[in-house]
């Protein structure tokens, strides 16, 4: 911890090993996109990339590049730190890391927005994408309901969830048995999450929405560090509390929903980008910042991993966000149990 | 009404009678509970209940279990909002002032209170300084002081680099107090700040309270399920039954005999505390205790067997 202040009377506090993990995460998640972006049938050298994205590539490349490969990594990095800031104040508010909105069903309420789209309605891109996001919204405005009675309680907030979730899913696999085998196909291309020929429709409204959620969640940072510790001790300190909740969970159901519709229901990267930056930091607190950069170098290197293992556009990146993940919460049940939490 | 004849036997504070006009008694004390009905959903814990908090006083709020003790002063702290009546600070309804600066005014011990994972002690108690802080003003010079003045007070400035989940009972509550200390208020509120600790560290907690209140001038209140603990330390005591306040007023004037039995309904002795002159309590021995229960016509059959399993439990409570 190190105290800045100025003569003016202003004052911050920074923690040190912090401030360096969001730059290496950052840099780290610049290095990788660029890596991505020479990465495909067509391979182009870091050194051709970085000058293209200055500005002065050729035009063969600048059309790869910037029209088709550019995009899609910026969606991969939106998508990722959406989902790991979402995921971060999920499990802050929560006080639960298994609040997460992979856990909690927001995924499973944006497929189902995006199954009604596909099978019932034959809908296009932006329509799947628009059925997402009002699942997603719906899903968790019900969970919210659901769970609030005086207050969270963790383990109260995940169980809703993972009803609400059951539910979802039953309803996903009756859309399925009655989708033609075309839709289908689409379905589920859509639903493990995917980058592939993203452009630069889905950058702008995702660009948007994090500009103006982004600055708003991290004004409520502060509030949301003193409910960890009780809603009691909230009221105590003079944090709002209600709104502080209604606000960040607001945002966090938006962010979630945001990204799902535009990458599909990409799994556990709001589960793990928080407890991963968490243990990098090694500070209680929300960790809002090093989660939001956490998720997007993860669903980039994740992005890259699935390319280059098996091909560009052969596995959806989902995949193998879904296979660390799921490694990753079985190491997490492990830990909880031993730590007497489950 | 019980709690008012009760009351007017007893030397109480002057500004509770009816006739004092409201604003008027704000002025004079700077928290007061006024005609408060208090519940949670639909279960209701205390009808229009008034309580006054003397400025300057160590006042203690006592009681049988269920009695409205930690609600009366949930709802003092305004974490619960009454549905009728009204809580004033400083003459103000405290649910229309500014959460921040209420939190500046009225600090709170809770029960419930989460230390959240890997956090040191030094860094908890500084967030007790958040009500005096912002968005662009978030760590001053003085509240560095600030902390480490409210951390030596409690006597765990040298547990400041520690995690707060590697300290005993007794330390977390000291941390838990000195970051309460931290936001500088004067008026403290503790909800049963003894409660899980050993006897040595409940009195440990009792000093430190005492010293705030007499060296640090803060007026202090507190839930204590202990009476002996509360007539020792209190300079106030309210007694609390059924929502209902049964006698307030200094623990040597109002602690006796009928009043514990009218509040606990329990039969006892009050002698003198050897050690301070208080009022003790001391419950009546078993037999004596039975055989008024027996007077009173309510007497089960078996009171052997059902000694036997009292005793065991006892002696299983003791041991753990």
């Amino acid at each position: 911890m190190k105290a800045i202040r100025t003569r003016g009377g202003l004052s911050f506090r920074l923690d040190v090993r912090t401030a360096v993990v969001v730059a290496v995460l950052i840099v780290a998640a610049l290095v990788a996109s660029v890596v991505l972006i020479g990465t495909g049938d067509f391979y182009i050298p870091t050194a051709d990339v970085v000058r293209t994205l200055l500005g002065n590539g050729d035009a063969g490349q600048e059309f790869i590049i910037n029209d088709l490969r550019l995009p899609r990594v910026l969606v991969g990095l939106l998508v990722g730190a959406a989902l790991g800031l979402g995921g971060a104040i999920f499990q802050s508010i929560s006080r639960n890391p298994l609040g997460s909105p992979d856990i909690l069903g927001l995924g499973q309420g944006s497929t189902a927005g995006a199954l009604i789209m596909i099978v019932l309605f034959q809908g296009s891109a932006v329509q799947v994408a628009g059925g997402a996001l009002v699942g997603g919204l719906v899903t968790g405005f019900a969970i919210y309901v659901l769970a609030w009675k005086r207050g969270v309680h963790g383990f109260r907030f995940v169980l809703v969830g993972i009803g609400v979730s059951a539910f979802v899913t039953a309803v996903n696999g009756y859309l399925l048995t009655k989708a033609d085998i075309v839709d289908a196909a689409r379905a589920v291309v859509w639903m493990t999450g995917s980058l592939n020929g993203r452009d630069w429709e889905q950058v702008w409204p995702l660009l948007v929405l994090c500009a103006i959620l982004v600055p708003l969640v991290m004004t409520y940072a502060r509030p949301l560090r003193m409910l960890e510790m009780g809603d009691d001790v909230g009221y105590a300190l003079g944090v709002p509390v209600e709104r502080t909740r209604i606000v960040l969970m607001g945002s966090a159901v938006l962010l979630t929903a945001a990204a799902t519709a535009a990458a599909g229901p990409v799994s556990f990267v709001a589960l793990t980008a928080p407890q991963l930056a968490r243990r990098l930091t090694r500070s209680p607190g929300p960790n809002l910042l090093p989660a939001m950069f956490m998720g997007a170098t993860l669903l980039i290197v994740a992005d890259w991993a699935s390319q280059r293992a098996f091909g560009a556009d052969q596995l959806p990146v989902g995949v193998v966000t879904g296979v660390l993940g799921g490694i990753y919460l079985l190491w997490l049940l492990v830990i909880e149990r031993k730590a007497g939490r489950i | 009404m019980k709690a008012r004849a009760t009351m007017d036997k007893q030397p109480t504070d002057p500004h509770t009678s009816e006739s004092t006009d409201r604003q008027e008694r704000a002025a004079v004390n700077r928290l007061v509970a006024d005609d408060v009905t208090l519940g949670y959903d639909q279960r209701v814990i205390a009808e229009k209940l008034s309580v006054e908090i003397p400025d300057n006083s160590f006042t203690v709020i006592v009681g049988p279990n269920a009695c409205g003790k930690s609600t009366l002063l949930r709802a003092l702290s305004r974490m619960l909002k009454p549905s009728a009546g009204r809580v004033l600070l400083d003459g103000n309804v405290i649910q229309s002032m500014p959460a921040k600066k209420v939190a500046r005014t009225l600090g709170l011990l809770p029960q419930s209170s989460i230390a959240p994972d890997g956090i040191t002690v030094g860094d908890l108690v500084a967030r007790g300084r958040y009500p005096h802080q912002g968005l662009l003003r978030q760590w001053s010079a003085q509240d560095e002081r600030i902390v480490g003045e409210s951390m030596a007070s409690t006597g765990v400035a040298e547990l400041a680099d520690r995690y707060v989940d590697e300290l005993s009972g007794g330390q977390r509550q000291r941390v838990w107090i000195a970051m309460a200390l931290a936001q500088q208020t004067p008026l403290l509120l503790l909800d049963e700040p003894t409660t899980f600790l050993d006897i040595q560290h409940q009195i440990d907690v009792l000093d430190l309270c005492a010293d705030l209140h007499e060296e640090q001038g803060r007026t202090l209140v507190a839930v204590l399920h202990d009476l002996n603990h509360a007539a020792r330390y209190a300079t106030h005591l309210i007694a609390l039954r059924d929502g209902e306040v049964v006698a307030e007023g200094a623990p040597s004037d109002i602690v006796t005999r009928e009043l514990v039995r009218d509040t606990f309904g329990m039969e006892c002795q009050i002698i003198d505390d050897p050690q301070t002159g208080t009022p003790l309590v001391v419950p009546a021995a078993r037999r004596v205790r039975e055989k008024s229960a027996a007077g009173a016509g309510s007497a089960g059959a078996g009171a052997a067997g059902a000694e036997g399993t009292e005793a065991a439990g006892a002696s299983a409570k003791a041991a753990t």
